[in-house]
């Protein structure tokens, strides 16, 4: 690995070194290191590219880091990984990919991920998106996320997309069995003339499953977000979602919610909110001493923290 | 110290402009603590705006240690020293008590001094650091904590926007002690809009601001009795000059 695919897994996966656990680092297409640990396994999928992660039931306290990057131009790569969280495990999953085009033509990464997050087990879930380049060549990420919580389990996700991505059309699929708990932190920053679509489908069909949303953006520029989504409560189950973006210059903005109760003792909640930086947060910060700019950047690192 | 000259603000449309100020001159002194009070409207947080640069004056000057600081912006006059505690203060959220209190100070503050200030203004530090300035808190909370923005700075000129407000009665004893301290301890010079018996008292001057003008500046003495007379003499009755013909209803 070189210098800048280190910055790259840096971005993504908070890497410094090799991980310690279990992971897989795919570089440009094929992998380029991997370590499976007495309780993670990791194998290639035979019919179609990407992996098997299984993590035997009752494994506690261990992590698995499945970075991708991309460092040439011209390329394409898509991956389907599925994920076994066994029984009663509590694991911590940081995927994420890092995309660097030095070039004019398309870097592209479509990745698609199932988890079966078996009988009380507990998982964190991180993905982040980075990339960087200044040739014309777009970055593109397309990600899908299909998660199947069983009954008492426990998924936790955080999808951040912070910077240099110019096009993203993602979409998360999570279903959630009696007493699934399922907890959602987005964050997404565009810029530029950059795009982002995000659907997340929730469908709570176990009694007291429970779910919750946050979702924070800041739409800069040209830059164009779209969002929806949907809360489908089956039972007796809790839901809610609350989207918050800030918009700035010339930026558009579009929230779709949707809530779909088909259960007389389904709760679910729907706050979405777009606006520009309030003036009296400018005025405060800028009263302590910071400049104007200092005070929007402070305010934007808060709100996408 | 600070000094104001014929300062003269208006605000709203060109066409609907309000003369909120109107050549209001004073001179506050070094050390010193203001009281400014007065009825609702009458232009005492358009005042404090003035001070930190939020609203710009159309006429008049402002003088700070003599530097002439009128057309300094919020972000330079902070940097002088200037800080003013808002009557509604903003919420930020994803922003920590103990990040914007460091934001206040430029500087990181260790636990121990997180203590202390909050404690001062009456919060716990272990339930409130690492809480954030968002929805969560309750107005009274965040007035404290606004309050808490001023007083971990060392300021020449600290403004207070009503800082009873939202308050309860229990913790305002403390945060009058803090007040106090304030003006004991430091050589800040203290300006409190207020209405509060309580911070009344700790006046070395009180301004009286109404309808854009000073009315009176006095003593504390001089004030408190004017307000204890005002309520003995007040006979809650038709008669009363200022419910005149309109006080039926109110006493039934």
């Amino acid at each position: 690995m070189n210098a800048l695919d280190k910055e790259l897994l840096e971005k993504v996966a908070d890497l410094h070194e090799i991980p310690i656990g279990a992971y897989n680092i795919r570089k440009n297409g094929e992998g380029i290191g991997r370590s499976t640990t007495a309780n993670i396994d990791i194998v290639t999928k035979k019919d179609k590219p990407g992996l098997d992660i299984i993590i035997k039931p009752g494994t506690k306290n261990e992590s698995v880091h499945i970075p991708v990057i991309l460092s040439s131009n011209d390329i394409t790569d898509v991956v389907y990984n599925t994920f076994e969280v066994g029984e009663g495990s509590d694991v911590l999953i940081v995927a994420g990919c890092g995309i660097h085009n030095p070039g004019d033509s398309k870097s592209q990464h479509d990745g698609i991920h199932e988890f079966f997050v078996r009988k009380g087990a507990k998982m964190k879930y991180v993905e982040k998106h980075y990339a960087q380049g200044e040739g014309k060549g777009k970055k593109v990420l397309n990600p899908k996320t299909i998660i199947d919580v069983e009954e008492g389990g426990i998924a936790e996700l955080e999808m951040i997309q912070i910077k240099g991505v110019d096009h993203t059309d993602r979409v998360t699929e999570i279903r959630l069995q009696k007493n699934a708990r399922l907890i959602i932190t987005e964050r997404l920053l565009t810029s530029g003339s950059q795009d982002a679509d995000s659907k997340i489908i929730v469908e709570l069909i176990g009694e007291d499953s429970t779910a919750q949303i946050i979702s924070r953006s800041v739409a800069q520029n040209n830059s164009k977000q779209r969002f929806y989504f949907n809360l489908v409560g089956k039972n007796v189950c809790r839901g809610h979602v609350q989207c918050d973006s800030i918009i700035m210059h010339d930026a558009q903005v579009f929230s779709t919610p949707e809530i779909s109760a088909l259960h007389q003792d389904a709760q679910l909640i729907h706050e979405a909110a777009i606006g520009r930086i309030a003036s009296n947060q400018l005025i405060k910060l800028m009263s302590l001493g910071l400049t104007e700019e200092e005070a929007e950047e402070t305010i934007l690192n808060g709100f996408l923290k | 110290m600070l000094e104001i000259k014929d300062i003269n603000l208006n605000l709203g449309s060109i066409d609907k402009s309000v003369n909120i100020l109107k050549d209001i001159s004073f001179n506050f002194e070094r050390k010193k603590l203001y009281v400014i009070t007065g009825p609702n409207g009458g232009g005492k947080s358009s005042l404090a705006k003035v001070f930190m640069g939020i609203y710009k004056p159309q006429k008049g000057q402002i003088l700070l240690e003599g530097q002439d600081i009128t057309d300094f912006n919020i972000t330079k006059r902070a940097e002088l020293g200037i800080g003013y505690a808002f009557q509604q203060p903003p919420k930020f959220k994803g922003m920590s008590v103990r990040k914007l209190l460091g934001l206040a100070a430029r500087r990181p503050i260790e636990n121990t001094e997180l203590c202390a200030i909050l404690h001062n203004v009456g919060l716990c530090a272990q339930d409130y650091i690492d809480r954030e300035v968002d929805n969560s808190l309750s107005g009274g909370e965040l007035k404290r904590i606004e309050i808490a923005t001023i007083m971990v700075k060392k300021l020449k000129i600290a403004v207070f926007d009503e800082p009873e407000a939202g308050i309860d009665l229990w913790s305002f004893q403390k945060l009058s002690e803090t007040f106090k301290n304030l003006h004991e301890k430091s050589d800040t010079t203290i300006i409190i809009i207020s209405h509060q018996e309580r911070i009344l008292n700790l006046a070395d001057q009180i301004i009286v601001l109404a309808d854009g003008r000073i009315k009176e500046v006095s003593s504390k003495e001089k004030i408190m009795t004017e307000i204890a007379a005002s309520s003995r003499d007040c006979m809650y009755g038709k008669d009363c000059m200022k419910g005149a013909n309109r006080n039926d209803e109110c006493i039934g």
